[in-house]
């Protein structure tokens, strides 16, 4: 049985884009990414799983069970981590903590203080009071004190420091680790190649591409980085170029013959060949769906 | 309960200065009685040459003479429009402000029904609506010893009754409108009790327009009517119920359905 299954999941808001017929598969334990920019409908996937809006057409699954007509069984095994965290006023932070696990009808309190701790919140300070950064830590407590078996996160690290960004990932790949399920969405490809399994590219609503991190990875396009005088124009398959001084960096998916050709032709002080990240990657399934 | 509880602690400050302002003017007015009392001759004299004024307020049928008749113009429409407010306000603002404050994705993501969100949010406006009424209740009747009044019970306890009811209708209209808005619902709430206070007003000037009686919840706490029958009128009570029970079906159907956006 798989945590997460969509079928043709669509929703649509009139004239503007939602989602349309998502297809997604997410297995039990598994680090799986949601990959788009701003807009791509990754919000309102996760909006639609948890019950805040309503399905146009399709169906989704959560641990079997169907997100309308199951709704709140669903959620008592969710833990859900938002974008933006917003509390009531005028709550202290253990208020907050405390409400969310009364509305899950659990004692929470042994697991929050050691998230407290390792996240260093400050639980009796006002909600009101905190930056952006600190209200997210809550968000985090809130989501995970329950020890749900399935992790729901958007954008989860804005805000956060380096370090306390450090400090998260450790918490949830614990998590992963000990069972649970974690879909995360992001825009920063380092988060989801860092700490994801597999993951899936979403554009305009639709799904583009889904697969193993390693393997969206794979291309044939290599990063070349070269420093000196050397004649690049003419060479097919050179895609990104950036000239900084006498250095050229660029994507390069042609014949690799004729680039040592080019290369040996000039006159080279250094060079470096490299796999492209996911964020090259990332940018070149958008060009090719875009196409 | 756990909503019913957090609404609560979340209104407390409303309610405290709703309670406490509406309470305070109440006991003031009560207080001035025995002096109004004294000057009677001259006040019903006054009153008698403002005409339609007169009637739309019930003045030409109750005697500033008698502690109810004075409780039932003065402090009624303190107690009427106040309260209307307040229980406009409270109920408006329920559902709609999870909304606005952008709370209502960390609610309605923990695992509670939306169903029962809204029956405990319900509840946490029907407690506040009868706290108020209780402690205004009992200052009047405190006050009222205090200036060594005989106390009219049964015309008071009806008075109160009727404000109570009012109150209740009004926030069943307010809470199913709630569940519509997703933003600036208190105006709504504050102009809706206006036009039904207003409503009564004109009801009351002219007899062409006294079917509005059995629209505004304020045809039934006529201080007038109620005084001289000696109980309340069932018929409007029953529109009333209607239209509240209309309110609260909107607000289970309605947010039971609605897309929460971010």
């Amino acid at each position: 049985m798989e945590a997460i299954k969509t079928t043709g999941l669509t929703k649509n808001y009139g004239k503007a884009r939602g989602i349309t017929e998502l297809n997604l598969s997410v297995g039990q334990g598994e680090f799986f990414g949601f990959i788009g920019p701003n807009g791509a409908g990754k919000s309102t996937t996760i909006r639609t799983l948890l019950g805040l809006i309503s399905p146009t057409a399709g169906s989704a699954q959560i641990f079997g069970k169907d997100i309308v007509k199951e709704k709140q069984a669903i959620l008592q095994s969710v833990g859900y981590l938002p974008s933006e965290a917003v509390f009531h006023s005028g709550m202290k932070v253990k208020d907050i903590l405390r409400f969310s696990a009364r509305l899950r009808k659990k004692d929470c309190t042994a697991e929050a203080q050691k998230l407290c701790e390792r996240l260093q919140l400050d639980t009796n300070r006002l909600a009101d009071e905190l930056s952006f950064g600190n209200r997210k830590k809550v968000a985090i407590v809130c989501a995970l004190q329950s020890r749900p078996e399935l992790l729901i996160l958007d954008e989860p690290t804005g805000g956060l420091d380096p370090l306390m960004q450090r400090e998260f990932f450790d918490i949830i790949r614990e998590r992963c680790n000990e069972g649970a399920t974690v879909f995360m969405s992001s825009h920063v490809l380092s988060e989801i190649q860092r700490n994801c399994t597999r993951a899936a590219i979403i554009r305009e609503g639709r799904i583009i591409a889904c697969d193993r991190v390693d393997a969206l990875s794979k291309t044939n396009a290599k990063r070349i980085t070269v420093r000196g005088h050397v004649q690049l124009d003419g060479l097919d398959g050179v895609r990104g170029r950036q000239d900084a001084g006498d250095t050229a960096s660029f994507l390069y998916s042609g014949d690799m013959n004729s680039l040592i050709q080019a290369l040996s032709a000039g006159n080279i002080a250094d060079l470096t060949v490299s796999e492209p990240d996911l964020e090259e990657i990332f940018l070149h399934y958008y060009e090719k769906a875009g196409d | 309960m756990t909503i019913i509880r957090h609404e609560l602690k979340q209104g407390k400050t409303s309610l405290l200065i709703w309670t406490g302002s509406i309470g305070f003017l109440l006991v003031i007015c009560i207080f001035l009685f025995p002096e109004m009392k004294d000057e009677m001759d001259g006040v019903s004299a006054l009153f008698a040459s403002m005409g339609s004024f007169t009637a739309a307020f019930g003045m030409d049928r109750l005697s500033f003479g008698t502690l109810i008749g004075y409780y039932a113009i003065e402090c009624g429409n303190i107690l009427g429009l106040g309260g209307a407010f307040f229980a406009s306000i409270c109920a408006v603002s329920m559902l709609s402000k999870e909304e606005k404050d952008k709370t209502a994705e960390f609610l309605l993501t923990h695992p509670v029904s939306r169903v029962r969100i809204i029956t405990e949010k319900l509840i946490a406006v029907l407690i506040q609506i009868a706290a108020m009424n209780l402690v205004i209740y009992a200052l009047a009747v405190c006050s009222m010893a205090a200036i060594g009044e005989e106390i009219p019970w049964k015309e008071l306890t009806l008075l109160h009754c009727a404000y109570f009811l009012l109150q209740l209708e009004l926030a069943g209209i307010c809470f199913g409108i709630s569940a519509f808005m997703r933003r600036g619902s208190v105006g709504t709430g504050l102009g809706l009790a206006a036009v039904m206070y207003f409503l009564n007003l004109i009801a009351n000037i002219t007899e062409s327009a006294g079917f509005l009686k059995y629209i505004t919840p304020f045809g039934y706490c006529d201080g007038a009517d109620i005084i001289a029958d000696g109980r309340l009128d069932g018929a409007m009570i029953a529109v009333g119920a209607a239209l509240c029970a209309a309110g609260l079906a909107a607000a289970y159907i309605r947010y039971s359905r609605k897309d929460i956006h971010a």
